[in-house]
């Protein structure tokens, strides 16, 4: 039955996309369509006096301009999708999001104006003719220094800029109690720097308002059209939702930073309305820096007590995280639901706390990105238990190897319950970690590196990393502060001559959907992956969507693929019967084909599937038609996990790292398309690694972004990389249909740790006994260890 | 992204540049360092006036005592010049480091000693080959000897409607055993530092030694003190080691989030060293 599954087969929509035939929102071209720039504030935080658009209105081209004073009142701004409560249990702090700023500026890239004209350049120039008076207010960007006494408030009625505190796990007094038997503590302060996503293709929306139908459309560049549509008709704009229609077209990555509703999605369809024209707004790349939500930032301090055996007893950590100005979609959600749950790792520690403190500062918000909260949690522990076995003079391997939980399927044996509310589906810790100790050649690298003497520093690194994925249980979350449900639907329409049209709402933009949904659809009917298509992003013709994040494409959206095709085979297996005349419980379905058991009776998918739409000889009562679609909430996240190894060389003389040789050995459950799935490693594994090497939002005092650009922003590329040496171990998921856990963020969320790891272990095998070099690791900062 | 507007004209030849250029003019190379300013809005000229298609000065020509690179000459050109690379090898082996391969195929090496930014690398280069910089301008012809062309923070020789129009190289001793090491901002691959080094050695010793740094402070510069002690002397990893103290002496030495004074500082004996060594 698995033709397809299993199978490397070549992504179907990479033609369209190598042969430059992608069509993405900025592509898209409407008649009498005017473009929006948008000006955007250069202070991190100012008071407004006064905005004057006299010249820039009279300017070529303008047709419109707006401010945040021409917006209703009633229009407050975007909403936030999840609160988390203050531990005392007072309300999180949601101050309004407003479209365009009314009085005051909170980051520098708040928007103050939008200015509509023919052409871009027209409106671009006409901007520059806006004058804002603005009167400086001392900014705060760090977490940590805005809930000191007399920080800038960001905003005036969130006491000490705090959003919310929280936290999770056993009592802190159990868990100091347990501290306090350790027979070694490992203490490590440290910063997990903020993020700029940098999808290759920057944002961008499309608003258009049809008076013929009273009737909105949105194009935008998203990661889930039905959830932007949701949040834009029912909390911001107060449009009817049937009356919106949102189209996620082609989408050139979102790494998170898509999930989002921006406000400048409310605000080209508000405004199409008000001008009678279409509105494109794209973004450019230094708007792109400055305004899409950022990923990261913590501050954390963090302890964890080892007895004399190396056994995990307690850990404690303490962070703050920052929200930036605004809280985005998802924020709130990210340092708690996505990072305490996750501090339990692969160990057994039996006592954990985690408190977390959100914040707001004068910068760009701070969201889901590739991992959110899961690459803080793994890196919290990861560097940790490095740091331990070097402070213990024990191996890191063996000492995470005393610490695993051990095996459990989750069918025969239990899922894991953990001390900071989840429950593990099912894991097999050690073979991930033996299997990256033999591709490394564990003992030789050992030799290797005692032997070094050629002024250079060699390090090894390690990871071991769990993920919670296949976002999300419904009610789980409800009960954690979601606003919204995070099942998904799927629609599989059999058309009347076979050929199946497949509707998901997983957005794909990058993942291969129209690929492996083709492959599990095929191989599950039996029918050539031809006859498959797979269509998603447009509101109009998919019933629903939750989109795409949290690695739950396959695991969510393919469970509920795979529920519409059952329920296409059971009703097509009452009228094979009837075509039969059998009865359907005699039937048994294969290849493409229903047959009589113990017969050569059989009768053809094709023919079962015209027969449902020209029923002339059918069953009494059933309806005709073969479309049915299907909702799936997971019963559980899904738990993918696995070990990641890093070594490095040290220039001495320069403190220069050189990536000698990364090993992932990744469990993520069932595999429909390997080499999907080694890209999507690969992919998360250079981000990942660029975090701990390259990249890094840098904020000064005042509030601007000192690197906004590429010539100072260091994206990863080809060359700052070995080639990967990856592997992967089977665990299936026991509670979906496919077994499947979700490989898009695993890559980001294990490798971080792992290079510091590795560049920390060079630096104390060479004398030089550091805590910590901070990400991302340049050159001088890891020279700067070495000067000690 | 999008610049003010401008009127684009095409050259035909050198001439023909200087003519279109006008009051509000500014000559387009191959843009590397001027398109992302017109972008950014930091810089509006009113006329662009390309002359990347002028093929006189596109070329590289080996002349007996020189090699004239012709000042349109990108990048990727000179990378891959066989007679550059036996007579000034420090030459091929900066460009083969220059940005990535877009960068190198459409920059030109007139282009960036026009725009002198701190951290290029053809400054170091040429200062320490003793090149000289052959200029047109509306009147006629000159030519900048490159020990006076470099003035500043983005400043030169050059004034307002001249074109540079080709880089003599010297056939020297000191050309031909030359080399070129750099540390590499990570981001736009630009200098943090570079050194440039050509020694000439005569009865296995230093006859002459020319040494310059790029990346280190406002331009690239010599570093004479380093020459002078090379001189006499046999070149070996000792030598070099007591030769080279710190060459930034005297010299107002950048930072920035990269690189700090302190260990930039540092890096610039490191790599002057390292380009010193890769002549041993
Ligand atoms: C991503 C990136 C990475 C880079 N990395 C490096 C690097 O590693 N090392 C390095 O050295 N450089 C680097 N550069 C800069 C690059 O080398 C540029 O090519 C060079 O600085 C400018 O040359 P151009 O021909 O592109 O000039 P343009 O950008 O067209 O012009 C630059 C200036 O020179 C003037 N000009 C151009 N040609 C002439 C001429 N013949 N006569 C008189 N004036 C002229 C122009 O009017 C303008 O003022 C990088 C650039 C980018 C975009």
């Amino acid at each position: 039955m698995t033709k397809y599954i299993g199978k490397s087969i070549k992504r179907v929509e990479d033609k369209r996309f190598i042969t430059g035939q992608g069509s993405y929102t900025d592509d898209i071209k409407i008649p009498n369509m005017t473009h929006a720039y948008i000006l955007r504030s250069p202070y991190a935080h100012a008071n407004i006096n006064s905005i004057d658009t006299t010249a820039a209105a009279e300017a070529d081209g303008v047709v419109a301009i707006f401010t945040g004073s021409d917006i209703p009142e009633a229009i407050a701004g975007v909403p936030c999708g999840w609160q988390v409560d203050f531990k005392n249990g007072d309300t999180m702090k949601e101050p309004p999001h407003p479209l365009l700023c009314r009085t005051k500026v909170r980051h520098v890239g708040d928007g103050i104006a939008i200015v509509i004209a023919n052409t871009k350049t027209q409106a671009k120039d006409a901007s520059e003719l806006i004058e804002v008076d603005y009167d400086i207010l001392d900014a705060v960007t760090c977490p940590k220094k805005a809930a000191e006494e007399g920080a800038p408030l960001v905003h005036n009625d969130v006491p000490n800029n705090m959003a919310f505190d929280w936290e999770l796990g056993n009592p802190k007094e159990e868990v100091s109690a347990a501290m306090a038997t350790a027979s070694h503590v490992t203490e490590l302060d440290f910063i997990n720097q903020r993020m700029v996503p940098n999808a290759m293709e920057p944002r961008s929306a499309i608003g258009l308002y049809d008076t013929a139908y009273d009737k909105y459309t949105l194009y935008t560049s998203t990661q889930n059209p039905h959830l932007i549509r949701l949040l834009m008709c029912a909390f911001v704009l107060g449009i009817p939702e049937h009356k919106v229609r949102v189209v996620g077209p082609d989408v050139g990555g979102g790494f998170g930073s898509k999930i989002f509703h921006y406000v400048e999605e409310a605000l080209v369809i508000w405004a199409s309305k008000e001008i009678g024209r279409p509105i494109k707004w794209t973004s450019d790349r230094s708007e792109a820096f400055l305004t899409d939500a950022h990923g990261r930032d913590h501050i954390t301090n963090a302890k964890m007590g080892f007895d004399a055996d190396g056994k995990i007893v307690a850990l404690q950590a303490y962070t703050y995280a920052n929200m930036g100005g605004y809280l985005s979609t998802f924020a709130p959600a990210v340092p708690t639901y996505l990072h305490g749950t996750l501090l339990q790792g692969l160990y057994t520690t039996p006592k954990i706390n985690v408190d977390v403190k959100a914040m707001f500062t004068h910068t760009n918000a701070v969201d889901a990105y590739r991992g959110a909260g899961r690459p803080e949690a793994t890196y919290l522990l990861e560097r940790l238990l490095d740091l331990a076995a070097l402070e213990m003079n024990t191996d890191p391997a063996e000492l995470r190897m005393k610490n695993f939980i051990p095996a459990f399927d989750g069918v025969e044996q239990e899922g894991y319950v953990t001390q900071v509310a989840l429950q593990y589906d099912s894991g097999n810790y050690e073979p991930v970690l033996k299997r990256a100790l033999e591709m490394v050649g564990y003992e030789a690298f050992r030799e290797e590196q005692a032997a070094q003497s050629n002024g250079k520093l060699l390090g090894i690194g390690f990871s071991t990393y769990i993920e919670a994925c296949g976002i999300a249980p419904s009610a789980v979350v409800g009960a954690l502060g979601a606003r919204a449900g995070l099942f998904e639907s799927a629609q599989v329409r059999v058309q009347p001559t076979g050929k199946v049209s497949v509707y998901t709402g997983s957005h794909s933009h990058g993942q291969g959907h129209e690929t492996t949904f083709a492959q599990v659809v095929a191989d599950r009917m039996g029918i050539p992956l031809e006859d498959v298509d797979i269509i998603h992003g447009d509101s109009d013709s998919v019933a629903f969507g939750m989109g795409t994040y949290g690695s739950r494409s396959l695991a969510v959206g393919g469970s509920a693929i795979v529920k519409s095709v059952d329920k296409v085979l059971e009703k097509g297996a009452k009228i094979a019967a009837h075509l039969l005349e059998a009865s359907a419980d005699d039937l048994e379905y294969a290849e493409g084909k229903w047959t009589v058991k113990g017969t050569d009776k059989s009768v053809g998918f094709g023919d079962v599937s015209l027969t449902a739409y020209v029923p002339h000889n059918y069953p009494e009562g059933l309806e005709p038609g073969l479309d049915m679609n299907a909702f799936y909430d997971p019963a559980n996240f899904t738990y993918p996990f696995g070990a990641h190894i890093a070594i490095v060389e040290i220039d001495k003389e320069t403190g220069h790292v050189k990536l000698k040789r990364f090993i992932a050995v990744d469990d993520v459950g069932n595999v429909i398309n390997p080499m999907i799935v080694d890209g999507q490693i690969h992919g998360g594994l250079a981000q990942g690694i660029g975090q701990a090497m390259l990249e890094g939002a840098q904020y000064d005092d005042t509030g601007q972004l000192i690197n906004g650009s590429y010539m100072d922003y260091c994206m990863p590329r080809a060359d700052d990389f070995p080639s990967f040496e990856i592997d992967r171990t089977v665990t299936p998921c026991p509670h979906n249909p496919l077994g499947v856990k979700g490989a898009g963020e695993a890559g980001a969320i294990g490798s971080t740790p792992a290079v510091v790891n590795a560049v920390v272990d060079a630096l104390w095998k060479g004398g030089f006994k550091v805590k910590d070099v901070p990400m991302p690791m340049t050159p001088e900062r890891v020279w700067n260890a070495m000067q000690s | 992204m999008i610049p003010t507007s401008f009127e684009y004209k095409n050259a035909g030849s050198v001439a023909d540049a200087i003519g279109m250029l006008g009051d509000d003019g500014q000559i387009l190379g191959g843009g590397q360092s001027l398109i992302p300013a017109l972008k950014l809005r930091l810089n509006s000229p009113g006329v662009l006036v390309d002359i990347s298609k002028v093929d006189a000065i596109k070329g590289i020509s080996d002349n007996e005592k020189s090699i004239t690179v012709g000042g349109g000459a990108t990048h990727a050109s000179i990378a891959s010049n066989a007679d550059l690379d036996s007579a000034a090898p420090m030459l091929v082996q900066a460009a083969r480091e220059i940005g990535d391969i877009q960068v190198r195929n459409r920059g030109t090496i007139g282009g960036s000693i026009a725009h002198a930014d701190p951290a290029a690398d053809w400054p170091a280069v040429l200062l320490a080959s003793d090149a000289n910089v052959m200029i047109q301008n509306k009147d006629g012809k000159r030519t900048v000897d490159i020990d006076q062309f470099f003035k500043g923070f983005y400043e030169t020789a050059l004034e307002e409607g001249e074109v540079i129009t080709g880089i003599s190289i010297p056939k020297s001793g000191f050309n031909k055993n030359s080399a070129y090491a750099k540390f590499k901002q990570p981001a736009s691959r630009f200098a943090i530092v570079g050194c440039a080094a050509a020694v000439d050695i005569d009865g296995g010793v230093v006859k002459e030694a020319r040494v310059a740094m790029t990346g280190v402070s406002e331009c690239a510069y010599r570093v004479t003190a380093v020459e002078k002690a090379l001189v006499g002397k046999a070149l070996t990893a000792e030598n070099i080691e007591a030769a080279v103290g710190d060459v930034t002496e005297g010299r107002d030495v950048m930072s920035d989030h990269y690189a700090s004074e302190k260990y930039r500082t540092h890096l610039a004996s490191v790599y002057a060293k390292r380009a010193l060594k890769k002549l041993l």
